[in-house]
């Protein structure tokens, strides 16, 4: 079993996805079964390895030899199993809602194959062992989400894929690069806990720090590091559920985690930081937070916004990373969770607003919350986690980022927190004020013909609300019950607790 | 051993056969000679798996006297892929000629020609001495020029005659080269030359006229100029054999020639200029193959420059094992440049016989005119789409795993300046990769444009070939286990030893 749970994880999504472009057009029902089911048992999969790794310390390895040093491994760690559960679970509520989001419009196969097919491509990446895998995995996401982004094949859509493959393609051969030089000169290794490379000798400083800017580039594209982060706000183009996934788990936090990966398991945070790699990466990481919120409040387009928010989001994570009190290591780690459940939220909502009330611009979002009761109020609460008042998520992350600032005698980070949350406010705060207190600038009753309209509670059909509400309650349960021992929090602080050891 | 002979002689006792049989048995004929190869072939390389390098004398003359086949991991390793893709092929010409009664003509010619061409590719594989390999690559070249203007159409005739008179002239080159070899020595045996080969003028001058020879036929840059035109104006199922096979067999003849007969000379001079040439010319031909490529708007066109391209990286394997601090890394450039040539012969494949069925099914291979396609031709879309994750060299993939070694091999010769050739190679791979996929994503506007049916077979041909370039992907240990075998290999020429 430990050699098939991770092998059934990982492809239950790909037969899944490979089944479902052999479907014809019309079998939706079918479709959607198998997506369901592949997404169950991926959900349960991963709940198992949780149990057996947390509860009996098994370890899940899945290795082969390809010769010349290159091993495909796959193995379970802490690390790993926060980020395939934000994905497997996300993944389920995700197509639920994809399956109603795209009702009746063409191409559903295409579409739900390559969204299988992105999925099984974030959960190598969760899996990877060693780098090699990881780049495998990494290069297979920005291929099966290509498709995703152009879906509607519009030269808008076209030009967002452009766009975004030019980033994602060049970002992957620097990273290539890279990962050959370093395995050239530190021959094979897999991800160590407290870093890989220190052990290694003869490995000179210079090459190692110009390797590292390589990977930093590599993957800052992918999770938007500025100026890396063009691509982002023009793929948002792509369907509801495509841009939800794409900022929650997928591309963006392929590069976040990867980011995470570099740091922690191959340089090891300490080691990082003698050969005084750290600093600039958090001058950049500093940069992108303050940039991100800053472009967001100049947007007046709803999911632009939520992109450039994204861009300066997805830098908290690389913050934990760089910071050097472990409590900021439990903050990154903890955010990569909170962020995904939140933005996911959000994203939802902006659908369900796009898809049947026209909603696309800010200005038009006034009186909304009279319209849309439920579907605001899950709005409001992810808006409030990510401006990072309590109880929800986003203000546990920000708390240890704190902490951790301060415990490594980083004072500044304090300070780039709370410039950055005056900015998250002052860009989500006018919109909740408007959608609750102004009056309702346009006549709603007119754009809802769209889809037909629903009872008082199911504003949308249930495949968009049920999702939107899950997630939104994950958002408020995940900062309510952070103290419990297997809340994302508590899986975090264990995760640190096994890599630097400075936890107290 | 002696089933060795057969992997040549079966071709072309087919091919006679093919010639001389009733139109309607020509297929099932054809089919059983390519079937039956397929298995000589694959039990040639299970023999070399087992006990290493074979060599056979044929008749039991001594090779003064008589001619020698030699089998090694090398040979193996191209007598596998030619199987592969030629019987894949067939099963796609099968269908493909059997359309109209136009085609039907056409098709009996194509097998004749078709299996003397595989014949001659499958003895230039074997043979061991300078001279049979300059007649098998003449037939393979004849048969070859044969394919290319089996249409008949004027396009076809012009880049076939191109074609005929570049490759005729490389031919000449080698043989001119031959001559002056034979005179100056009184040997044509590879082995029994490299023994005797000794740096004075007139080995020299032979060594270039027949590397100058091989290279044009091979293609590199600047003497591509005949293959772009010849590979796309002839019928699919040709112009996947030409760019997935028929190339690499003069690229064969000269990594033999390179590493095994002038070894002394070419080996003589570390780093020397000659193979630093041989790389520029390489990396010039990806940049420039793969940069007219991204420019052309007709599919065949843009896949045949794409075959320029593709060529270049092979190249890169004679300064990289030039390198004096290469020691212990001959086995990556080897498995790199084997396992590429291996991995664009199966993609390439796919690519043309895909690009076939899209041009029988919407009449032209304008890239403009293939909309919608993603979702009226979903299979014929993901073959391109794979074939071409692995010609980009990305994951998972064959092209990935040959990329790896390749650079690896780079950056552990020293000579890193080949990095960023492969690197942006890459990249402008992915530029014309995507601008065919792109094309398939546009939506039809007003009435969709009417498609002919393509057979089922025709579809799942390339896909077959797609799939296998990434199952390959996987099985890297295999190909590198074959490869000891080869000349130039590790501690010596353990292959090339006199039984």
């Amino acid at each position: 079993m430990t050699f098939w749970l991770p092998l059934i994880v990982l492809f239950s999504s790909l037969v899944t996805g490979l089944v479902i472009f052999m479907l014809p057009e019309e079998r939706s029902r079918l479709r959607t079964t198998l997506n369901m089911l592949g997404a169950s048992v991926k959900v349960a999969g991963v709940f198992l390895m949780a149990w057996g790794l947390l509860a009996h310390d098994v370890v899940y390895e899945v290795r082969f030899t390809m010769g010349f040093g290159f091993d495909f491994l796959l193995k379970v760690d802490l690390l790993s199993l926060a980020f395939v559960s934000l994905s497997s679970n996300l993944w389920f509520l995700t197509t639920l809602y994809a399956v109603g989001y795209l009702e009746g419009s063409p191409n559903r196969s295409r579409f739900f194959g390559f969204f299988s097919l992105c999925v099984t491509a974030s959960t190598g990446v969760a899996l990877a062992g060693n780098l090699i895998t990881f780049f495998i995995f990494y290069e297979f996401l920005t291929l099966v989400t290509y498709p995703l982004v152009v879906h509607r094949g519009t030269p808008k859509a076209l030009e967002a894929g452009r766009t975004y493959l030019w980033h994602a393609v060049t970002a992957g051969a620097v990273l290539f690069l890279a990962v050959v030089w370093l395995q050239v000169l530190s021959g094979p290794f897999d991800f160590v806990p407290g870093g890989a490379l220190h052990a290694v000798e003869n490995l000179s400083g210079t090459d190692l720090k110009v390797i590292f800017a390589l990977l930093i580039i590599g993957l800052g594209v992918k999770s938007a590091l500025v100026p890396l982060h063009g691509w982002l706000p023009t793929a948002m183009i792509a369907p509801a559920p495509v841009t939800a996934l794409l900022h929650a788990v997928a591309v963006v936090k392929a590069g976040a985690f990867g980011v995470m990966r570099v740091i922690f398991d191959v340089y090891g945070k300490d080691f990082a930081a003698d050969l005084g790699l750290l600093s600039p990466l958090a001058l950049v990481v500093v940069v992108t937070i303050l940039f991100g919120s800053v472009r967001a409040l100049m947007q007046r387009e709803l999911k632009r916004r939520l992109a450039y928010s994204t861009v300066s989001q997805i830098s908290y994570i690389v913050l934990g990373a760089v910071v050097l009190g472990p409590l900021a290591t439990v903050g990154g780690l903890v955010h990569l969770v909170h962020q995904g459940i939140m933005k996911i939220t959000l994203f939802f909502c902006a659908g369900i607003l796009s898809e049947f009330l026209g909603i696309y611009r800010i200005d038009q979002m006034d009186g909304v919350g009279r319209k849309m009761p439920v579907t605001m109020a899950l709005f409001s609460i992810a808006a409030l986690g990510m401006i990072g008042v309590p109880p929800v998520a986003g203000f546990v992350s920000k708390w240890h980022l704190a902490q951790g600032g301060i415990q490594g005698g980083q004072e500044w980070v304090v300070a780039v927190l709370v410039v950055s949350s005056l900015l998250n406010a002052a860009y989500f705060l006018p919109i909740l004020h408007a959608c609750w207190f102004k009056p309702a600038a346009m006549d709603f009753e007119g754009t809802n013909t769209q889809r037909g309209t629903f009872s008082k509670w199911w504003e949308a059909p249930w495949t968009l609300m049920l999702p939107t509400l899950a997630t939104a309650l994950f958002s408020l349960a995940a900062g309510v019950f952070a103290g419990w021992e297997w809340s994302p929090l508590g899986v975090a602080e264990k995760i640190a607790r096994g890599r630097d050891g400075g936890l107290p | 051993m002696n089933q060795v002979i057969w992997v040549v002689l079966l071709p072309f006792v087919g091919s006679v056969v093919c010639l001389l049989a009733h139109r309607k048995a020509v297929f099932a004929l054809g089919m059983a000679a390519s079937l039956g190869t397929l298995i000589v072939s694959v039990g040639l390389v299970a023999h070399v798996w087992e006990h290493a390098s074979a060599r056979v004398e044929l008749g039991g003359w001594a090779t003064p006297l008589g001619i020698a086949l030699h089998l090694d991991g090398l040979s193996a390793l191209f007598l596998l892929l030619t199987a592969v893709v030629g019987v894949l092929v067939g099963i796609q010409a099968g269908s493909y000629f059997a359309q109209s009664p136009e085609l039907r003509a056409m098709g009996s010619r194509f097998w004749p020609l078709w299996l003397l061409l595989w014949g001659g590719l499958n003895g230039v594989y074997l043979c061991s001495d300078v001279f049979n390999a300059y007649v098998l690559l003449e037939i393979s070249t004849l048969a070859a020029v044969g394919l290319t203007i089996l249409s008949g159409s004027t396009a076809s005739l012009v880049a076939g005659l191109r074609y005929l008179l570049a490759a005729m002239f490389g031919s000449f080159m080698y043989l001119l080269g031959v001559a002056l070899i034979y005179a100056g020595t009184g040997q044509l045996d590879f082995l029994l030359l490299s023994r005797g080969v000794t740096p004075q003028v007139h080995t020299l001058t032979a060594f270039g006229l027949m590397v100058f020879g091989l290279l044009i036929k091979s293609a590199l840059l600047p003497f591509h100029f005949w293959l772009p035109p010849a590979h796309s104006s002839a019928p699919a199922p040709v112009s996947a054999v030409l760019s997935a096979l028929v190339v690499k067999a003069s690229f064969f003849l000269l990594l033999k020639i390179w590493f095994v007969v002038f070894e002394s000379i070419s080996g003589g001079t570390p780093g020397g200029m000659p193979s630093q040439l041989l790389g520029i010319l390489g990396s010039l031909a990806v940049f420039w193959g793969s940069f007219q490529a991204v420019r052309q708007s007709r599919l065949k066109l843009l896949i045949a420059y794409s075959t320029v391209g593709q060529l270049g990286y092979l190249f890169l394997i004679f300064p990289i094992l030039a390198s004096p601090d290469f020691q212990g890394h001959e086995a990556l450039a080897w498995g790199g440049t084997i396992f590429h040539l291996f991995s664009h012969g199966l993609a390439k494949a796919s690519l043309f016989l895909a690009a076939g069925c899209l041009l029988q099914a919407m009449g032209t291979d304008d890239l403009h005119a293939m909309r919608d396609i993603a979702g009226r031709l979903p299979v014929i879309t993901f073959s391109l789409g794979v074939a071409g994750v692995s010609l980009m060299g990305l994951p998972p993939s064959a092209g990935f795993v040959a990329k790896w070694m390749l650079l690896r091999a780079v950056l552990a010769s020293g000579q890193w300046w080949w990095a960023p050739v492969i690197v942006l190679g890459g990249l402008l791979t992915a530029a014309y990769v995507f601008k065919i996929l792109a094309h398939t994503f546009v939506p039809s506007e007003g009435e969709a444009l009417r498609l002919n049916s393509v057979p089922l077979v025709m579809t799942l041909v390339p896909l077959a070939l797609a799939i296998l370039c990434v199952l390959m992907g996987f099985r890297a240990d295999e190909v590198i286990a074959l490869l000891p075998a080869v000349p130039h290999f590790g501690t010596g020429k353990n292959g090339w030893e006199m039984p």
